[in-house]
């Protein structure tokens, strides 16, 4: 495929998107494991939700 | 399940667990198509194998505004009918707006610099998009800078609403205004002025886009009701340990707490 003398825009753009694309899915993917870990350590050291089930349950 | 059902955060989480693979399988599916569909799209005749740009830069620009549609209905919700999911999804899906408007102005200047020789110019549609990224970081912001939930979901929905006026704004700056950028191509009264070969990769990638944010914005919605049970697990941690704790000082301090 040939781009002609524009390639480095169009690269740019096409590479720019999928960089901050794949950044969101990391800190979606990281975020959720962060939030995971904190609810298990905190009913881990006895604290549990007033309705009695896991903070960490998602089913 | 209706909607009323999925009002409880706790069906709300079972529901996302089930939807999310499936969400992401369709979108990766449409994202590959139109990437395809995108590199086999001939050069447009003036702007050449530029026009690429189009099928990253439309979208983004799209979503940029539809997020903040998205948001000013949740806002709606928040104030109105107070619905407890309504703040979250306003919350959550904030960073992704905010994200497609970066891209929607970072490939437009890229587009830009070889087709009208400049990377940006102060006109009525750029400009108004730039304000939309700022009224996007300026809400970010916000949430993080007040520390109850509750009381920055208020004051963000108000200001969310407010800024909702620039959406017509930008959408009709091209007419209002003499402005570089060209006219609506897409959305106008008598169908698309562009051709089956650009419109189809197009719709293919806006519609693969959509689904991204669909399925970004229930993962980070998930993310957000998770944070707000870590919120309310530390306070009744908190609570059980003031009240557990030997009697505190003259000052209110809990003795040993350092």
């Amino acid at each position: 495929m040939d781009l002609g003398p524009y390639t480095s825009f169009i690269a740019t753009s096409y590479l720019a998107a999928a960089l901050v694309v794949v950044l969101l899915i990391g800190w979606i993917a990281i975020d959720y494991r962060t939030q995971k870990a904190r609810l298990r350590a905190l009913e881990d050291s006895g604290i549990s939700r007033r309705s009695g089930r896991a903070a960490t349950d998602t089913q | 399940m209706s909607l009323i059902d999925l009002a409880n955060p706790s069906r709300f989480l079972a529901l996302t667990a089930r939807l999310l693979p499936w969400l992401a399988l369709v979108t990766v599916v449409l994202l590959a198509a139109g990437l395809y569909l995108s590199a086999l799209a001939p050069d447009d005749y003036q702007q050449g194998a530029t026009v690429k740009i189009m099928f990253i830069h439309v979208p983004n620009a799209w979503l940029s505004m539809f997020v903040w549609g998205v948001m000013s209905i949740a806002s709606l919700g928040t104030l109105v009918w107070r619905h407890p999911l309504a703040d979250v999804a306003a919350k959550a899906a904030a960073p992704i707006g905010a994200s497609f408007t970066f891209l929607a102005l970072l490939t437009g200047s890229l587009w830009g610099r070889p087709m009208w020789g400049t990377y940006w110019e102060w006109d009525a549609r750029l400009t108004s998009v730039l304000i939309l990224f700022l009224m996007y970081l300026g809400l970010m912001a916000l949430w993080r800078s007040v520390e109850d939930p509750t009381r920055a979901a208020r004051a963000a929905a108000v200001l969310t609403l407010v800024g909702a006026i620039n959406l017509p704004i930008i959408k009709f700056s091209v007419d209002w205004w003499n402005t570089l950028h060209q006219p609506a191509s897409v959305m106008r009264m008598g169908g698309p002025a562009l051709d089956k070969s650009f419109l189809i990769p197009l719709l293919v990638m806006a519609i693969g886009f959509s689904l991204l944010f669909i399925t970004l914005h229930v993962a980070a919605m998930r993310n957000e009701i998770l944070r707000r049970r870590v919120r309310s697990l530390q306070m009744l941690q908190a609570r059980a340990y003031t009240t557990s704790a030997p009697a505190g000082d003259a000052t209110g301090h809990v003795v040993g707490a350092a």
